[in-house]
């Protein structure tokens, strides 16, 4: 009886022993430390966050590398902003799509915001040392006020301030902390005087509810990602911020010592010709053609003329 | 602690009363989606649980199916709902319809099944008709189970119908939605605690109506019903 309790404990301790060896190992384990230590020299590393758009702008930019001749490591689908920034920072990284928006705003807890200029500038003041942020796109995704096509001509809408043409009631729809946020419908009111009718609360971020909300004119103006393909589905116009209401979170690579400047004329030139109705698509081909991102980055490239 | 105070004190501050996100609002609006629910869900469960209970025809296929129903992630329906009928008070109040049902269909045919037969078979020999023997005898002997499945119904109501405002139905969830995504706990908590209040005071009020609608003739046989009673409407209502 005694030996057996002992045989029990002896088995409970060597289990107990074996997980913490085991957790331990986990909690230590990098998972980028295999494929990101040791690279080859003169390869470039290229990341991307797990979201679909920005790998395949990672995905651009890594064959635009390749057809300039550089020898290119894929790590994509690397989750949040707090994940993979330290893996920059360190320098496990050298090529990283980035919206320098929120960026900025994960690197400067007080950034003001404004313009996409003010806003890169700021950005390339508290970047980490050894890092660039490489001229931005004019492609971005971000916040946005979205009508439909139908309400945008009938009020012949542009940007946001134009909205005060509408002499109907607008009713605002988004999630409820919309009508709390700086940019929400107070902003509009006290910054360009529209005055909106009322708030209705769908929440799902700008999702298939509040695209269909938009269609069936249940609410007029709504809070959409720039770069959604529902936007294009849907014939929605997200309404032009030229005073930076919104965060500007245009796309630009963070790129390491590593990257040198030929590989960042290289990435110049993809973001010089990647426009905001370029984003769209390729995040249409991805989500409605089901297209994979390698071959969405081939054919844009190709359309481009950016692969010899 | 700290979270319940600051609750308390977010519905104690009078800026949180009046217009359209007011508390006041808010429960009226709260209350009238659940009485809504309620009555319509009755409407159609009662008269079906009634034939069922009479008849005892379809009893197994009415438990399947309420059991099924009773499955159903109602955030889910709403959401599909809603891709069909668009935002608004629609989509809640056809998912929350759906909520309610099983317990008042439960409800209404286990009234009627827990009436002694004896007393049924008395009734038709003295020369009841069907509909006589429905109005007078498994009606009003039916009924603390009916209102006990309402009362169970009443109250999954008024906790979900927090849903609403999901799709802009209006409601109390908007607080428990501002505040999760605002990071505002003491709101959510506030939110939360009005639901509660409602949810007992909705309680309170079956109880009473539990008591006063038994009609004198069958409360004076209640001595020995009490027994049979109370467990049954639990499992009934559960």
């Amino acid at each position: 009886m005694f030996t057996t309790g002992r045989g029990r404990l002896v088995a409970l301790g060597a289990v107990v022993v074996g997980a913490a060896i085991a957790l331990s190992g986990c909690a230590t384990s990098n998972p980028l430390a295999t494929g990101a230590a040791t690279p080859a020299g003169g390869t470039l590393i290229v990341g991307s966050q797990a979201y679909y758009s920005n790998e395949i702008v990672a995905e651009i930019y890594s064959q635009a590398l390749e057809n300039g001749g550089f020898k290119v490591d894929r790590q994509f689908k690397i989750g949040q902003r707090e994940v993979y920034l330290p893996e920059i920072e360190a320098g496990k990284i050298d090529v990283f799509p980035e919206y320098i928006g929120s960026l900025d705003q994960a690197l400067n807890k007080t950034a003001a915001g404004g313009v996409e200029d003010a806003v890169y500038k700021d950005l390339t003041s508290v970047l980490p040392k050894g890092l660039r942020v490489l001229k931005p796109a004019e492609a971005a995704d971000q916040n946005s006020w979205t009508v439909t096509e139908a309400f945008a001509k009938k009020w012949k809408l542009t940007d946001i301030a134009s909205l005060k043409n509408v002499t109907d009631p607008i009713i605002v729809g988004g999630n409820s902390e919309l009508e709390t946020r700086p940019y929400g419908p107070t902003a509009l009111k006290s910054k360009y005087g529209i005055t909106t009718a009322g708030f209705s609360a769908v929440e799902d971020s700008g999702g298939p509810l509040t695209v269909k909300a938009l269609v069936d004119n249940k609410i007029q103006l709504a809070n959409i990602y720039t770069a959604d393909p529902n936007i294009k589905s849907n014939n929605l116009v997200a309404l032009k911020d030229p005073d930076g209401l919104f965060f500007p979170d245009n796309i630009a690579p963070v790129v390491s010592k590593k990257v040198t400047d030929k590989a960042a004329a290289i990435l110049d030139k993809v973001d010089a010709k990647l426009s905001q109705s370029d984003l769209v698509s390729l995040n249409s081909e991805s989500v409605n053609d089901q297209k994979s991102a390698d071959v969405i980055a081939k054919d844009w490239l190709t359309k481009n003329g950016l692969l010899k | 602690m700290n979270f319940f105070v600051e609750a308390i004190a977010w519905i104690l501050d009078p800026r949180h009363y009046g217009g359209e996100n007011g508390i006041d609002t808010r429960i009226v609006e709260h209350l009238v989606i659940s009485f809504g629910v309620v009555l319509v869900a009755a409407l159609i469960a009662v008269p079906l649980g009634y034939a069922i209970g009479h008849t005892g025809r379809g009893r197994a296929a009415a438990i399947a199916l309420s059991g099924g129903i009773r499955a159903l992630p109602t955030l889910g329906l709403l959401i599909l709902i809603a891709l069909g009928v668009g935002i608004g008070l629609t989509a809640p109040f056809i998912a929350l319809v759906v909520l309610a049902i099983p317990s008042i269909l439960a409800g209404a045919y286990s009234g009627f099944e827990a009436v002694d037969r004896r007393t049924i078979d008395a009734a038709r020999s003295v020369g009841m008709t069907e509909w006589q023997v429905v109005g007078r005898v498994e009606v009003p002997l039916g009924l603390p189970l009916l209102i006990g499945g309402l009362r169970a119904a009443s109250l999954q109501v008024i906790a979900t119908a927090t849903l609403a405002d999901y799709v802009g139905g209006g409601g109390l969830g908007h607080f428990l939605f501002l505040g999760l995504k605002t990071n505002d706990y003491p709101q959510v908590l506030a939110g939360s605690f009005v639901v509660i209040l409602l949810a007992i005071v909705s309680e309170i009020l079956f109880g009473v109506i539990q008591r006063l609608v038994i009609p004198a003739g069958v409360s004076a046989g209640m001595s020995t019903n009490v027994r049979v009673r109370s467990p049954r409407s639990q499992a009934a209502t559960g």
